[in-house]
């Protein structure tokens, strides 16, 4: 498919708030973006006129009760079977941040046996407690099951930044070994926290800035074409947006988010 | 009281006799009526109704109230004041706005007008931006007290039809080690508030997908019993957006969220003084934020404005509707029927004055043309916001009110916006300070760790991580520099998708030097800001003016203000740079005494081009570092007398006809590639503002202390810590240093260090060592937590 057919799809809600630089960062890889209110969809139902979807970052519906899990239950209700069957497809979705807790809330991440009627992680309370804006290391660790992370070489460190107060990564606790192995298993880790070395951060703060089981900071699904992930991309999608470029004599033109997006987009130019 | 006589309409409504009530009289109705009105205000509000020939009504009361309130009218801003050199005829006019009518740039396309100022950012777009106070509920009801602070000025800047793009937030405190037997009655703890303030800011700009990007703590034992909370917002939009025209017969759309008992008499409240009782006296006068409703109405309405659908618009705050639907009107010179039954209620059984009063947050006010209405309300409906028309514009300046179809009130907008003038007396004395001799500390590398992680001084990375300041991914230069986070001295946006132009964002506050002189406060506040503004590459600078005073009625307390307005108005015309917006918090007392006087200055500047923005880190081994300006024995009101246990008398002055000099070259060398960082001395002076510049860029420094310039001779530690204005430290590209001297040749600057590999900050004066310290010996004390 050509990359200027691709058709990406920011969904939002109330209290969604990083669409537009989601949107700027995908129209810059040269796809054609629409962003649309979810009640739009709710009515017009078509999601099959779209290649990407991508739930962006924000505090819909003010995220109570816990992140995303209103506007989870929203879309289940209005728009679960088109959801489904445009991740049959092997279409893309992304969820970035509160993307990624809808993701989890509506029970398609982890989604060890297609949705879950229940969600079988949860992206909890940091630790520390509190909302927290900082640029991470993130090892990029998935072995090749996730399509979309594809054009990102295997070990490479990512440097992106995170902004939320619910991130923490976790996994029931008496499933916690069993639900790891099978992640590991599926190949559904893409990125952990890191340090600058590359190492993995082990849990230790700030480099693991939530508290996140394993330093799981982005999974996929089984089949990887459904990836959620707390970093921003489209905070580190050019390189003057970087906390550090002014260092640079010949600052680079791209930052590393960039090449999570590119590889989204380029996955759905090869696979249709 | 028999003057005040319920209406025979089956809801609460009163009609209240004036006519031929006397003084005494009068006070007791303004106090039944829980009025903030003056008895000579009353007086004269009888004298119209008299004239009028019929009662008044609670409304129509309520609404003379609430606009002639400190906090909506600014009396004493626009007052006459005796002083002992004359009368002032209106601080505004005199000082502030006087700047830019003698200036009149080009590029200020309204100031001091509407709800925001505006200025040109590019040939298509202008910039739109407010600073708030929002000090009395703050100091009530920490939380929500500043996230509706955050919330208010958001809509200020929506109120203009601007995209809200950036945040600010200055916030004072006391010291958070305050023992909890200092507190009187009535007055909650420094660190419940400063908890309570950083939450509701964060909150609502996390909320609202606003980043913020500046600001400024600082602590003070003035503030103990006087929180001071400002909060700005910053917007932008296409030029063709800003429509004001509204015509007879627009309709009056009310959007957003539903209206309620929060928020009754805001503005009487933030017009008096703090007492014990104010806690549950003034509780509903806090009103109570949902940013996620801001945010569907953000959303409507700036796809309103895209569409250019409205003919005006204004937000609800201060005085509610009663404040926003007659001044719009005043300012159309129109009059309006507004049907107070068609208002959304949170709940039912308000009385009609109520309704009218109501400060409930996250409201506007829209008039839409009679073709556009259907339009309009269908964008609200689809961002699942309510809007309804209450009301329409029409000829004739009267504002009728009705409710069931019962008129309640019938305006005179003429005498509404006719308050009689207030008149104050002014006296100031300088306070008799002495200039303190102690002996020279022995180390004063100790010193410098001791100033670092002073809470003036130490690092904000507690707070400004849990703001954030990113969103948007519009963030050029953020709060926090670098991997190390080091202190930058502006942020800078990059708004427009397709330019390289930037918008460089500053403050400058200098609450302590107030105590010795309002004057040089005022001026160094001036200073710093356009400093921090400049350190980044801004210019075409404006400036925002934000006073938190205490009583205006205590002559005192007016003198100190009257002398920090003369000194806006000489430093700012000197330096060509024009306020465009401003705001006043009086009456900030407390059983504690007066707070201790702040201004704070907001400074908005233009970067050219991003990709030639300067920050603070240290970038190159073997580069040179310079000093701009002179340091002189100023050290009166200094981070380094507090730290001794001295306030001073040698408070910071400025030339600001030879400081600008310096500062234009300063850009010159910035454009030519001259400059690799560069980093305004403020609190600390040279010694701290090496050591952020080192333990940000992770390089080391060597400074020799007998290049400085200095006034007279100096001893080294007030060398280190003066905090003289006009000085900046700035790294010039090796090899490019002659260049460099040429340019700035006439203003005093001196090369006065390199930067070196050793990961150490090195200070040399008569070949010894005065200072060496590891790099990660200084970012540990800077990094500090607040509070320990």
């Amino acid at each position: 498919m050509k990359r200027s057919d691709i058709r990406v799809l920011i969904l939002r809600a109330p209290g969604t708030n990083c669409d537009a630089e989601t949107a700027r960062a995908f129209r810059d890889l040269g796809v054609q973006v629409d962003v649309l209110h979810t009640q739009r969809i709710f009515k017009e139902r078509n999601l099959e006129q779209y290649d990407i979807l991508v739930f962006p970052g924000g505090f819909s519906y003010g995220d109570y009760v816990r992140s995303g899990a209103i506007w989870a239950k929203e879309c289940e209700y209005h728009i679960g079977g088109d959801l489904e069957r445009f991740i049959d497809e092997g279409k893309a979705v992304l969820g970035i941040c509160n993307g990624f807790q809808l993701l989890v809330e509506a029970g398609f991440l982890p989604g060890f046996e297609g949705k879950s009627p229940y969600p079988q992680a949860a992206l909890a309370n940091n630790v520390p407690g509190g909302y927290h804006c900082r640029w991470v290391y993130l090892r990029h660790v998935n072995r090749g099951g996730c399509p979309l992370t594809a054009s990102i070489p295997r070990d490479a460190v990512l440097r992106i930044p995170v902004a939320h107060g619910e991130g923490r990564f976790l996994l029931p606790r008496d499933l916690e070994r069993e639900y790891l192995r099978r992640l590991y298993e599926n190949d559904q880790l893409v990125l952990r926290y890191a340090k600058p070395d590359g190492s993995y951060a082990e849990g230790e703060y700030p480099f693991n800035p939530n508290g996140s089981f394993h330093d799981i900071a982005a999974i996929c699904n089984p089949e990887g074409n459904v990836l959620g992930l707390m970093p921003h991309p489209e905070r580190a999608y050019y390189g003057w947006q970087l906390p550090d470029w002014t260092r640079y004599e010949d600052p680079p033109r791209y930052g590393d988010g960039r090449l999570i997006l590119e590889s989204v987009v380029n996955y759905v130019e090869r696979r249709f | 009281m028999n003057r005040i006589k319920r209406s025979s309409h089956p809801f609460e409504h009163y009609l209240i006799e004036l006519r031929n009530a006397s003084r005494e009289e009068l006070i007791e109705i303004a106090e039944t009526l829980g009025l903030g009105l003056t008895p000579e205000e009353m007086e004269a509000i009888r004298d119209y109704y008299t004239l009028f020939g019929r009662p008044a009504t609670d409304v129509e009361l309520q609404t003379y109230d609430q606009t002639w309130s400190e906090h909506c009218y600014h009396k004493t801003f626009k007052g006459l004041i005796e002083t002992p050199e004359g009368v002032v005829d209106g601080l505004l006019k005199t000082y502030i706005r006087r700047v830019v009518e003698e200036l009149r740039p080009s590029w200020c396309l309204s100031v001091f007008e509407d709800n925001a100022g505006i200025i040109e950012f590019d040939e298509e777009h202008a910039i739109a931006v407010k600073v708030e106070t929002h000090n009395h509920p703050s100091a009530i009801e920490p939380f929500g007290g500043a996230a509706t602070g955050t919330g208010g000025v958001i809509r200020d800047v929506l109120g203009v039809w601007a995209d809200p793009i950036a945040c600010t937030d200055v916030l004072c405190f006391g010291p958070l080690d305050t023992p909890y037997e200092a507190l009187p009655r009535g007055v909650k703890h420094p660190t419940y508030l400063f908890r309570g303030v950083v939450a509701g800011i964060g909150a609502y700009g996390n909320n609202m997908g606003i980043p913020t990007v500046n600001g400024a703590i600082y602590f003070d034992e003035g503030y103990i019993g006087n929180v001071v909370v400002y909060a700005g917002c910053i917007g932008i939009m296409r030029k063709d957006e800003y429509i004001r025209a509204v015509k007879p017969g627009d309709w009056i759309v009310l959007a957003g969220g539903r209206t309620g008992l929060d928020g009754i008499h805001g503005v009487t409240f933030a017009s008096a003084e703090l007492t014990e009782e104010s806690e549950v006296v003034s509780r509903p006068a806090v009103q109570i934020p949902n940013p996620i409703e801001e945010e569907k109405l953000k959303r409507a309405i700036r796809a309103v404005a895209e569409e250019h659908l409205g003919s005006g618009i204004t937000d609800l705050g201060g005085g509610g509707l009663s404040c926003a639907v007659c001044e719009t009107a005043h300012r159309y010179g129109l009059g309006a029927e507004v049907w107070l039954d068609r208002v959304p209620l949170k709940y039912p059984k308000m009385a009609p004055w109520e309704i009218w009063v109501s400060e409930s947050q996250e409201r506007m006010l829209l008039a839409v043309p009679p073709e556009n209405l259907e339009r309009v309300l269908e964008i609200f409906q689809d961002e699942q916001t309510e809007a309804t028309p209450i009301g329409r514009y029409r000829e004739g300046e009267v504002v009728e009110v009705y409710y069931r179809g019962v008129r309640v009130a019938q305006i005179d907008l003429e005498s509404l916006f006719k308050p009689p003038r207030v008149r104050r007396r002014t006296t100031w004395r300088p306070p008799k300070l002495e200039e303190p001799s102690f002996p020279m500390p022995k180390n004063l590398g100790e010193m410098l760790k001791r100033l670092l992680a002073s809470p003036n001084i130490s690092s904000r990375e507690e707070v400004i991580r849990t703001y954030d300041h990113e969103v948007k991914g519009l963030t050029v230069v953020k709060p926090l520099h670098g991997w190390n986070a080091g202190p930058s001295d502006a942020a800078v946006l990059k708004p427009v998708e397709d330019s390289w132009r930037g918008l460089a964002i500053s403050c400058g506050l200098k609450p302590r030097y107030g105590l010795i002189d309002p004057y040089w406060m005022a001026a160094s506040s001036i200073d710093e800001a356009v400093r921090n503004n400049l350190a980044v590459g801004g210019r075409r600078i404006a400036l925002l003016d934000n006073f938190t005073w205490g009583n205006p009625e205590k002559e005192d307390r007016l003198g100190g203000l009257v002398y920090a307005c003369r000194a806006c108005y000489d430093v700012a015309k000197a330096y060509g740079m024009p306020f465009i917006s401003g705001k006043d918090s009086l009456y900030n007392e407390s059983p504690l005494g007066p707070v201790t006087p702040t201004l704070l200055i907001t400074a908005l500047g233009i970067v050219p081009d991003i990709r030639r923005v300067v920050t603070l880190d240290l970038k190159r081994v073997g580069d040179p570092l310079y000093i701009i300006g002179v340091t002189k024995p100023e050290l009166g009101g200094s981070e380094y007398y507090r730290l001794m246990g001295f306030l001073g008398a040698s408070v910071p002055r400025l030339k600001p006809s030879e400081t600008i000099k310096a500062y234009r070259r300063l850009l010159e060398a910035m454009d030519r590639g001259l400059v690799r960082a560069c980093h305004d001395l403020s609190e600390g002076g040279l010694a701290v503002a090496a050591a952020e510049m080192a333990f940000t860029g992770w390089l080391g420094l060597e400074i020799d202390l007998d290049a400085v310039p200095a006034e007279g001779v100096m001893r080294p530690d007030q060398l280190l810590f003066s905090e003289s204005n006009g000085r900046l430290l700035v790294e010039v590209v090796e090899g490019r240093e002659s260049e460099f001297e040429e340019l700035m040749a006439d203003s005093p600057n001196a090369r006065i260090g390199r930067v070196v590999e050793e990961e150490n900050l090195i200070i040399l004066s008569g070949g010894e060592t005065l200072v060496n310290l590891s790099l990660k010996e200084l970012i540990e004390a800077w990094k500090t937590p607040l509070g320990a």
